[in-house]
C-alpha cells in the first residue's frame, strides 16, 4: 500500500513501528504535490525544506527513543490566514501579500509542539471571505474532482489538498461554513467546532463571533486526531472554553446508542438538488441501519439566517478589517502620487470656484487610508466592509446590527428546542453540489445563498461535520451535515466515524 | 428605499475607502440587492428577545495583573510600510 492511500491514524502506527519514516512520508507528499499542484492550485506556498528537516528531526528522535508529539512526522496543510514567527501569512489578500506574523498562532504553537510537519501554506478566498477560493487575490483553486469547478471555500485550499491527497490533514477556518462546504463540495471530512473550542490567537479576525478554526481530513478518525492537537483553552484568547480536552481520537470507535436524528423540516424544501437529497436521505438510511431513530424537526427561523449571517458577519469585518490603515503593517499606496492626485483635485476644484468643495477634500492622512485599503483589498472584502459601515452608521444600526443579534438568538433558541428531541441533526451540506469557475461572480446575494444550511451553526455556536456520502452521476462529491448541542464534538466524531464504517465514500480518490 | 449612489459614496469614506466611479455604480447596484435581502429580518417581532452578540455568552473573564514581556520594537516596526525605527511615519496630519 503507498503512503498516500494510509490514514494519519496508520502513518503514525507505522512510523512508532519503524516501518516508515516521517522523510518518507513527507517526501511522498512533497512528491504527489509536485504531480498534482500545477493542476489543483491548493497551496500558496510549499515548504519542502522545512518540512523535510522537521521529519528528520522527528525520525532522529524517534530512533534515538526520545519523545515525538502526538502528530510526530505527519504532514499538515495550513490554511494561509494563522500566523507562524517570521514567516508570511497573507490571508490571500494584496494587502498582506509580504507580511510576516511576529508570533506564532496558538494552533501553530501547538502543531509545531505536536511535531506536525508543517508543509505548506494552502489558498483561501481574501481574509476568509467567500464560498469559492474564487475571491483569493493570488492564485485559482480547482476542485480536484472537476477541475472546471470550484473547490468550495473559503478554505478551499485546504479541502482541495486533502481531496487530492497532497496532505493527510489540514487546517481550515468557519465563519459561515467555510470548512464544512469545501469539505463537501471536494468529498472529504471536514469540521466546525464548537465556538471557543480551538483557540482563536493569531488567528488574522473576519468575524470574531463566528471565527472557529478546525480539522479537514480524509475521514472522521483522522479529525478526531487533529483536532485533539489543536483544541483546548487558552488564556490568549479570553472566548475560548476553559473545559479539558476529550480524548476525540480514543474513544471514536465507540458507537453511539441509541442515537435519534433529527431532519429537518426547512432543509428539504424547494432549491435542493434532486440527486444531492438522495444521497443525503439514502446516508440517513445507512443510520437508521445502524439502529439510529430518525425524527423529523423544524429550526423555524432556518430561512432568515443567511440574511442575519450577512449582516453580522460584515459588520465584525468592517470593525476588524479597519487595522489595514496603510500605517502599521500592509499595503501603503504611493504616497508622492497620492499626494499629487489630491493637488490636481484642489486646483480643479479651486479653478471651478468649488470652495465648499475644498474644505472637504481628504486630509493626506485620510486619503494615505483610503487609496491603501482600496488598492490592497479585493472586491468582495470592500463589499462586506461596506456593508457592514452601512449597517453600522447611524440611524442604521437598530434596524439591522441589534435586530440581527436578537434573530440570532432566536435561530439559537430553534436549535436548543430541536436537540431536546434528537441527538444530532442530519441535513445536507450544501443545496448543491460544486459549480463552475465563474458561473456566480457577478451575483453576490446567490453566492451568499450557498451558505443555507452551514451558517446558522456558526451564529448558534454549536459544532458540525460534513463528510462525504455519495457522487453524482457526473461524479461530484455529495456531503452530509451532521450538527450537535455545544461540546458535542466527541458525539459528531463517533456518529461519523459510525457511518465512514459502514460505507465507502470517504475512500474515493478524484481522477487526477 | 434604494440606497443611493450618494449614501454609497458616504459610506466609502466612513469605511475608508475610495471607489471609482464605475465601481461606485457597480457598488450601489450589489449593496442595494443585499441590503434588500437582509430587510427581511423586519418581518420578524423581536420585542422581548434579548440580543445575542457571542457565542459563548461569558462574564468577564480575569487574570492576575502580571508584568510580561511584549514584543519588541524593532521586530513590531519591521513591518511597517514607513518607520524611523522608532515611530511609525504617515503624510503630515497638521498644518494642512
Amino acid at each position: 500500500m503507498s503512503v498516500l492511500e494510509l490514514s494519519a491514524r496508520r502513518l503514525l502506527d507505522e512510523m512508532a513501528a519503524g516501518r516508515l519514516t516521517a522523510v518518507e512520508v513527507t517526501q511522498a507528499y512533497l512528491d504527489q504535490i509536485g504531480r498534482h499542484d500545477r493542476d489543483v492550485g491548493a497551496f500558496l506556498r510549499v515548504d519542502a525544506e522545512g518540512a523535510i528537516a522537521k521529519a528528520s528531526d522527528v525520525d532522529e528522535r524517534r530512533r534515538a527513543g526520545r519523545p515525538v508529539g502526538r502528530l510526530g512526522g505527519v504532514p499538515v496543510a495550513v490554511k494561509d490566514i494563522l500566523a507562524s514567527r517570521g514567516e508570511l501569512v497573507t490571508c490571500a489578500s494584496r494587502t498582506l501579500e509580504h507580511f510576516r506574523a511576529p508570533y506564532d498562532a496558538t494552533v501553530i504553537a501547538k502543531l509545531k509542539a505536536a511535531d506536525a510537519v508543517l508543509i505548506g501554506r494552502t489558498n483561501l478566498d481574501e481574509f476568509a471571505m467567500g464560498g469559492s477560493t474564487e475571491n483569493s487575490a493570488l492564485q485559482t483553486t480547482r476542485n480536484p474532482w472537476d477541475l472546471s469547478r470550484i473547490p468550495g471555500g473559503s478554505s478551499g485550499g485546504s479541502a482541495a489538498a486533502v481531496a487530492a491527497r497532497m496532505a493527510p490533514l489540514a487546517i481550515g477556518t468557519d465563519t459561515g461554513g467555510s470548512i464544512r462546504e469545501p469539505a463537501g463540495l471536494c468529498g472529504v471530512t471536514g469540521m466546525k467546532p464548537t465556538y471557543g473550542v480551538v483557540s482563536r490567537f493569531g488567528l488574522v479576525a473576519f468575524a470574531s463571533s463566528l471565527d472557529q478554526v478546525g480539522p479537514l481530513a480524509t475521514s472522521a478518525e483522522d479529525a478526531a486526531l487533529l483536532l485533539e492537537a489543536i483544541a483546548g483553552h487558552d488564556r490568549a484568547d479570553s472566548t475560548s472554553v476553559d473545559a479539558p480536552v476529550p480524548p476525540y481520537s480514543e474513544w471514536i470507535g465507540q458507537p453511539l446508542e441509541d442515537l435519534t436524528l433529527g431532519l429537518v423540516r426547512e432543509h428539504f424544501g424547494p432549491g435542493l438538488d434532486a440527486e444531492v437529497e438522495r444521497a443525503v436521505r439514502e446516508a440517513v438510511r445507512v443510520y437508521e441501519s445502524l439502529g439510529a431513530k430518525v425524527k423529523e424537526v423544524s429550526l423555524p427561523h432556518s430561512k432568515y439566517c443567511v440574511a442575519t449571517y450577512y449582516i453580522i458577519a460584515p459588520c465584525e469585518a468592517s470593525s476588524n478589517l479597519a487595522r489595514y490603515d496603510g500605517a502599521h503593517y500592509g499595503h501603503r499606496t504611493d504616497e508622492k502620487a497620492m499626494l499629487a492626485e489630491r493637488d490636481a483635485e484642489r486646483r480643479h476644484l479651486e479653478s471651478s470656484g468649488e470652495t465648499a468643495a475644498v474644505d472637504e477634500l481628504d486630509t493626506a492622512l485620510v486619503r494615505m487610508y483610503r487609496r491603501s485599503r482600496s488598492e490592497g483589498f479585493g472586491a468582495e472584502v470592500k463589499r462586506r466592509i461596506m456593508l457592514g459601515t452601512y449597517a453600522l452608521s447611524a440611524g442604521y444600526y437598530d434596524a439591522y446590527y441589534l435586530k440581527a443579534l436578537k434573530v440570532r438568538r432566536l435561530i439559537r433558541r430553534d436549535f436548543d428546542k430541536a436537540f431536546d428531541d434528537v441527538d444530532l441533526i442530519a441535513g445536507p451540506t450544501t443545496a448543491a453540489p460544486a459549480f463552475k469557475i465563474g458561473e456566480k461572480v457577478d451575483d453576490p446575494l446567490a453566492m451568499y445563498l450557498v451558505d443555507l444550511y452551514t451558517v446558522s451553526a456558526n451564529l448558534a455556536g454549536i459544532g458540525g461535520i460534513s463528510i462525504p456520502c455519495g457522487f453524482t452521476a457526473a461524479g461530484l462529491p455529495i456531503g452530509l451535515q451532521l450538527q450537535a448541542p455545544p461540546l458535542e464534538e466527541d458525539r459528531l466524531l463517533r456518529a461519523a466515524h459510525m457511518f465512514q464504517q459502514a460505507t465507502d465514500w470517504h475512500t474515493r480518490r478524484p481522477p487526477l | 428605499m434604494p440606497l443611493t449612489r450618494e449614501q454609497v459614496e458616504k459610506v466609502s469614506l466612513l469605511a475608508r475607502l475610495r471607489l471609482a466611479p464605475e465601481e461606485l455604480a457597480t457598488m450601489t447596484a450589489q449593496l442595494d440587492a443585499i441590503v434588500g435581502y437582509v430587510e427581511q429580518l423586519a418581518e420578524l417581532d423581536t420585542t422581548a428577545v434579548e440580543p445575542m452578540a457571542h457565542a459563548v455568552e461569558q462574564t468577564n473573564v480575569f487574570r492576575p495583573d502580571e508584568v510580561r514581556a511584549s514584543f519588541d520594537r524593532a521586530e513590531m516596526l519591521a513591518g511597517a510600510p514607513k518607520a524611523d525605527g522608532q515611530f511609525y511615519l504617515v503624510p503630515a496630519v497638521l498644518g494642512d
